[in-house]
């Protein structure tokens, strides 16, 4: 296998990792709606360990695809 | 079909001197620093316009005062009362990450000159969440002395667990300034990655004509909605740096 097609192919791997984080996101928002629409006086208090998930899940995803154009356009 | 263009996305990070050049010289004056000076510059003009302190307040005042209001509830929020006086570090993190995520997401190509997001080199939020740690460590061995190493061992646990539980510990907390320092940096760095992505797919589309204008209509849709949740993303990952560095701190002055 030449170096350009397992370039785009390590590429297309790496992407399945955003998949992932996806998956992630949505948890971290699902979860948090589970909670807020039962007791949804407490849900502002919540809102800032909210960010956090959603930020944590998210950098993963975005290494993933950062992974994924380094590999495709900087090597 | 016009001959294809090589997409060159990682162009837009590269630093390039404006005054002297980068081998050797001991200072030299890059396009980063020059965007580090315009967000230092509009960050001192919106807090200037801000702080005229009138007794009824302006629109300029109203926003630098909310601003600072909702770091300040957050930082007291998660230090408590005393969290006070790590407020200017918190808010000049703070302000300085949203300025600059922001200011790279403007369309200043469309007058010619070239925006640098400053977030998006690993040594700028790198170095911000080194001074973060900076603050945690001589806050915590300052406070506690000695003892500030409780923090890795979990009261009321048994023997064994707390063998377990404190290398552990540890561990997540060496990782902690470094994935303190990626989050802004990665979250930047994609985002204009994919922009520069899908804005080529825009013209090769155009070029392509035909089946291509439809794609290249979609792409350029995507590419607002892209630059939308940028900005968006841009005020997060500047809230969660804020949030993040604030909890560390709770870490560091109250030991659980």
């Amino acid at each position: 296998m030449d170096l350009a097609s397992a370039k785009v192919i390590g590429a297309g791997l790496a992407a399945i990792g955003v998949g992932a984080a996806a998956a992630g996101v949505g948890i971290v928002f699902g979860s948090f709606l589970q909670g807020a629409l039962r007791n949804p006086a407490a849900a502002d208090g919540q809102q800032g360990r909210l960010f956090i998930g959603f930020a944590a899940a998210e950098l993963l995803g975005l290494m993933a695809f950062a992974v994924a154009m380094i590999i495709l356009y900087a090597i | 079909m016009a001959a294809e263009t090589k997409i060159d996305p990682m162009h837009q990070f590269q630093i390039s001197p404006i005054f002297g050049n980068l081998d050797g010289s001991a200072f030299v004056f890059t396009n980063s620093a020059l965007w580090m000076l315009v967000v230092l510059a509009c960050i001192t003009g919106f807090m200037l316009m801000g702080m005229k302190r009138q007794l009824v307040p302006g629109r300029w005042q109203v926003a630098a005062e909310g601003m600072v209001g909702f770091i300040n509830s957050m930082v007291e929020g998660s230090i408590g009362p005393s969290g006070r006086t790590y407020l200017p570090w918190v808010f000049t993190a703070f302000v300085f990450i949203l300025f600059a995520n922001f200011l790279g997401a403007m369309p200043f190509a469309v007058v010619g000159a070239h925006p640098f997001t400053v977030t998006s080199q690993f040594t700028v939020t790198g170095v911000m969440s080194i001074i973060s740690f900076a603050i945690v460590l001589g806050v915590g061995f300052w406070k506690h002395g000695l003892h500030f190493f409780s923090l890795f061992v979990p009261k009321d646990t048994p023997f064994i667990l707390k063998l377990l539980i404190a290398p552990i510990e540890f561990i997540s907390f060496l990782v902690r300034p470094f994935s303190l320092g990626l989050r802004p940096f990665i979250a930047m760095f994609a985002g204009h990655i994919l922009l520069d992505v899908f804005g080529n797919f825009v013209v090769q589309g155009l070029n392509a004509g035909g089946g291509g204008y439809a794609i290249s209509l979609l792409c350029f849709l995507f590419v607002a909605f892209i630059n939308a949740l940028e900005l968006l993303v841009g005020a997060i990952q500047a809230y969660v740096f804020a949030l993040l560095t604030s909890l560390y701190i709770n870490d560091a002055v109250n030991l659980h």
